[in-house]
């Protein structure tokens, strides 16, 4: 982006403007584009893709009237949230209550200034962007405990505080299983932690050694912790709190919640896809600019995106855990294997100053091996279940 | 063991008990004094011939032919695989029985159910209150005798019958 | 509601702290019916959680005492809706044994049937709702699409999904419809691979396992001294069922195993005990359904009973293997068309009274966990 608006200058537009000004301008203009264009289109989207998949787990279909496929779902239920009636319980802190949601709200969008879309498309490359995304993150904390508090209403309270102290203690995993991957880059520059890897993903930090590839999961995990998902999905657990802390949210407030939480999951996979996939390189196939950023950013989406599926697919199949499950997960295994990843990444750094192209063949065949085994077991249980679905019994109701 | 001989060892050590009833279809009762009735489930428990360890139901009667109240004990014993009935008599003013919630702690909810329902008051229960209905209810409703009150803050309890 | 128990003050390390008191309910997306709990919890701890029924409660005992004995039959379907074959079982079976009626076999053999399907559907929806309670929405919806099959084989039957209002004094309404041996039989044979997929999804699961096993165990002698029945008590360790040892019905002639719990994980009597005493009864029923279909002969399926029934003067007390346990029957007759007092005692009730005690030092999510495996219905709490 910046260089972009050096090019802009230097062919003598804004010459009036102080840079820094022109710099501001046009990471605002920038963003509000991502915000508007980008973010809102994929989380909304998201929750129709999640209620369709989640539908399909189910054995159930999920919601397909509204468009073609239901695909316009998202807009009529973003429609509803917006003409419902805004509620504020009487006794609650109203300053905070109406704060809380663009708190978190804010916590989640600023990540998107430092993701990168393709080599050309980034609204501010960061010589610290890993770090500022971290941070800022972690503002959603302040946002939940707001509402939690504000909404004079004690399960909302215990909902807020089981998810300040969930997403407090997972970002040390989270924080500790980054750091392979940075020492391996030398860099927390996102697009430079990219520009690293390469389109092969024998390229890729994911199988440049074992440390990286078990910082993924544990990195993936500890996301997951953080983005409230389930099995940690306790600040929100319906069967518990009803609705945790957003019980007393209605209309755009709670949009603007769950907004949050569908998006942080493309945050997630945007995370591991810069740090551990290769983002969005692509073959040298075309030379001309236009494809090459269409590519990239194609490449960098649907990479992302599968793990945004991941996540849907994660919660329609475990069960939630407990909280002080939760924290011992996090305090007495996940905080322990980061350190030793981190510390055994940075003798194997020593002890292999420029990677092994070796050892990353090997980790590749493993990754291959592994996912040609899971496709192995879909497969053994697709023959099972269409056999199933030839004998099934039904009664015609109008039999 | 067999009703007779569960009677016999009753009797034994408690004589006032009457098993004289045996109706004609159904099964037969022992009938135990209000005072003793405590003492008589402590000794059903705990002797091991009878070890009648589980108070597997406890109802109110209101007899209105009779002008009397009961309270009705069904025991059975998971060790023998025998079972018994019990049968309390208390009038229908001032009905007060010891409570069984020492020998059995399922007594305590299912006495509350009968203090409730039937108005039959349980000395030295922990926490005698009412159970199904709210806590401002007028009345015992399983009484035969029961009206019901013509309000329940400030909704009509009557109201005209529509089949007419 | 007279709980005039207040926020009380504990010291601690110096600084002053306070219980807070919950509510939960009567409207709760787990309570399983319209239940209230009065938690007081020291933060995610409880000390005590005190359940306040009452709400559904429609006082059918005192309507039994107005409509008679044969009309009853319906209301008995509402005592427990989850599972309302048994309790229209055992209200035709209090009723014919006051009167000394005797049921032709096929009118068993149809009672037995129509029992165990029903028993088969409401433990998938106690299973099912247990664990969307512990979070796992996936086995929830996987075992209602099979209890809808099932509920489809009882509209067949009665012509009801839930309420069946199938049996009556004597016997049954109707005979087995055409088809309906063929149907149950593929039926359960679909049903087979759908448990065992259910089982491979959540009950070897490590997080569901890790949320219930050794939670709020219930050694045998509690379990007794509360008057706990059914598969909770079978769950602790104590070996008994209705159907073998106090046999009714034809289940003398029926070969079935009776589960009980082991502690295989974790304690015995705990959350997962009961329920996977519940999941392996399932397949026991499956079995049982199997061998009166096979068994049953060509027959009449309804005694002939008089209108205005009139039993004679007496009293019975009648127990039936419900699907939450032992439900028991008191009725009480004067010799007239209306009964006395009926007085109907249910698994819940006893089970429900335990939950104060066995919620001390339990976390609030283990509250959900065990009042959905204690399998509690409110219909049955209050009558």
């Amino acid at each position: 982006m910046q260089g972009y608006l050096d090019s802009l200058i230097a062919a003598g537009w804004f010459s009036a403007l102080p840079v820094q000004v022109v710099y501001a301008g046009g990471m605002l203009l920038a963003g509000a584009v991502v915000l508007f264009v980008f973010i809102l289109l994929v989380a909304g989207f998201t929750t129709f893709v999640e209620r369709r998949i989640w539908a399909r787990i189910h054995s159930r279909v999920g919601p397909n009237r509204v468009g073609p496929q239901g695909v316009l779902q998202w807009l009529a239920d973003g429609l509803k949230l917006f003409m419902k009636e805004d509620l504020i319980p009487a006794a609650a802190d109203r300053k905070l209550f109406r704060m809380a949601p663009y708190v978190v709200l804010m916590g989640f969008v600023a990540t998107f200034a430092v993701i990168p879309f393709s080599s050309r498309l980034v609204i501010a490359e960061m010589d610290i962007g890993l770090l500022f995304v971290l941070t800022v993150t972690s503002l959603v904390v302040v946002g939940i405990l707001m509402a939690g508090w504000a909404s004079n209403n004690k399960w909302s309270l215990i909902g807020g505080i089981r998810g300040a102290a969930q997403i407090v203690s997972y970002e040390i995993p989270a924080g500790l299983s980054i750091l392979p991957v940075v020492l391996l880059a030398g860099t927390l520059n996102m697009q430079e932690l990219i520009r690293q890897q390469g389109w092969a993903p024998w390229d890729w930090t994911l199988f440049a050694n074992p440390f990286a590839f078990v910082a993924f999961f544990l990195f993936f995990t500890a996301a997951l912790a953080e983005g409230n998902r389930t099995p940690f999905d306790l600040p929100e657990a319906e069967t518990e709190l009803v609705a945790g802390f957003v019980t007393e949210y209605s209309g755009v407030r709670y949009l603007m919640f769950f907004l949050v939480e569908w998006g942080n999951l493309y945050v997630i996979g945007a995370l591991v896809t810069t740090m551990f996939l290769g983002g969005w390189n692509i073959p040298p196939v075309t030379d001309s600019v236009f494809l090459q950023t269409l590519l990239e950013f194609l490449t960098f989406f649907f990479k992302a995106y599968f793990w945004v599926f991941v996540a849907i697919w994660i919660r329609g199949t475990l069960p939630r855990v407990r909280v002080d499950q939760l924290m011992s997960v996090c305090w007495k295994y996940l905080v322990p294997i980061a350190f030793v990843n981190a510390i055994a990444t940075a003798l194997w750094i020593i002890a292999f100053p420029h990677g092994n192209r070796v050892v990353a063949f090997v980790m590749t065949g493993i990754g291959a091996a592994l996912v040609a085994l899971f496709f192995s077991r879909v497969a053994f249980h697709l023959r099972r279940s269409r056999v199933r679905a030839r004998n099934q019994f039904t009664l015609s109701p109008f039999a | 063991m067999e009703f007779a001989a569960i009677l016999a060892r009753v009797q034994g050590c408690f004589p006032d008990v009457a098993g004289d009833s045996q109706p004609a279809v159904g099964d037969p009762w022992v009938t135990v004094a209000a005072a003793a009735i405590c003492d008589v489930c402590t000794f059903l428990r705990d002797e091991p011939e009878l070890r009648f360890d589980c108070l597997t139901n406890q109802s109110g009667l209101d007899l209105q032919a009779e002008n009397k109240l009961q309270v009705v004990y069904h025991l059975f014993s998971y060790t023998h695989r025998h079972q018994l009935v019990l049968k309390v008599d208390t009038p229908r003013e001032n009905a007060v029985v010891p409570t069984v919630e020492s020998v059995w702690p399922a007594a305590n909810w299912l006495e509350r159910e009968i203090y409730d329902l039937f108005g039959i008051v349980f000395s030295d229960h922990t926490d005698l209150r009412r159970i199904m209905l709210p806590d401002d209810w007028v009345g015992h409703p399983l009484r035969k005798d029961y009206v019901e009150q013509e309000h329940y803050h400030g909704i009509a309890t009557r109201r005209e019958s529509l089949l007419r | 509601m007279g709980l005039q128990e207040y926020d009380i003050e504990v010291e601690r390390d110096g600084l002053d702290t306070e219980e807070m008191t919950l509510n939960m309910g009567p409207q709760h997306p787990s309570t399983h019916g319209v239940l209230r709990f009065v938690v007081k919890a020291d933060g995610e701890v409880m000390r005590k959680a005190t359940p306040d029924v009452g709400y559904l409660h429609r006082s059918i005992e005192k309507i039994a005492e107005k409509v008679g004995y044969h009309g009853f039959m319906p209301y008995t379907d509402r005592v427990d809706y989850v599972a309302a074959m048994f309790c229209n079982q055992s209200w035709a079976m209090a009723c014919e044994r006051l009167a000394a009626i005797e049921v032709p076999v096929r009118g068993e053999y149809c009672r037995v049937v129509a029992a165990e399907l029903n028993r088969i559907s409401s433990h998938l929806l106690s299973a099912a709702s247990m664990t969307l309670d512990i979070g796992a929405a996936t086995p929830f919806f996987h075992a209602f699409r099979e209890r809808e099959k099932i509920n489809d084989l009882l509209e067949e039957l009665c012509g009801a999904r839930l309420t069946y209002n199938y049996m009556r004094i004597g016997g049954v309404a109707w005979d087995l419809p055409p088809g309906f041996v063929e149907q149950t039989r593929a039926f359960l044979d679909d049903f087979e691979p759908a448990l065992a997929e259910f089982h491979d999804l959540i009950s070897g699961n490590k997080i569901y396992v890790e949320r219930i096993a050794g939670v709020a165990p219930t050694s045998a002698a509690r379990a007794v001294a509360y008057n706990l029945v059914g598969p909770n008590l079978r769950a602790s360790g104590v070996d008994f069922d209705v159907r073998r040892d106090i046999p009714y019905s034809i289940y003398p002639q029926l070969k079935f195993a009776v589960p009980v719990g082991r502690g295989e994980v974790g304690t015995i009597g705990d959350c997962f005990d009961r329920y996977i005493v519940r999941m392996r009864e399932i397949e026991q029923s499956v079995s049982l359904v199997r061998q009166c279909l096979e068994q049953m002969e060509p027959g009449p399926v309804l005694a002939k009973v008089p209108r205005k029934f009139r039993p004679p003067v007496g009293e019975v007390y009648v127990r039936v293997e419900s699907a939450r346990g032992d439900m028991g029957w008191y009725v009480v007759s004067d010799g007239s068309e209306f009964p006395v007092r009926c007085k109907i005692r249910t698994g819940s009730f006893a089970a429900m009274s335990m939950i104060e005690e066995l919620s001390r030092g339990l976390m609030l999510a283990d509250l959900v966990a065990v009042i959905a495996s204690l399998d509690i219905v409110a219909p049955e709490v209050d009558r």
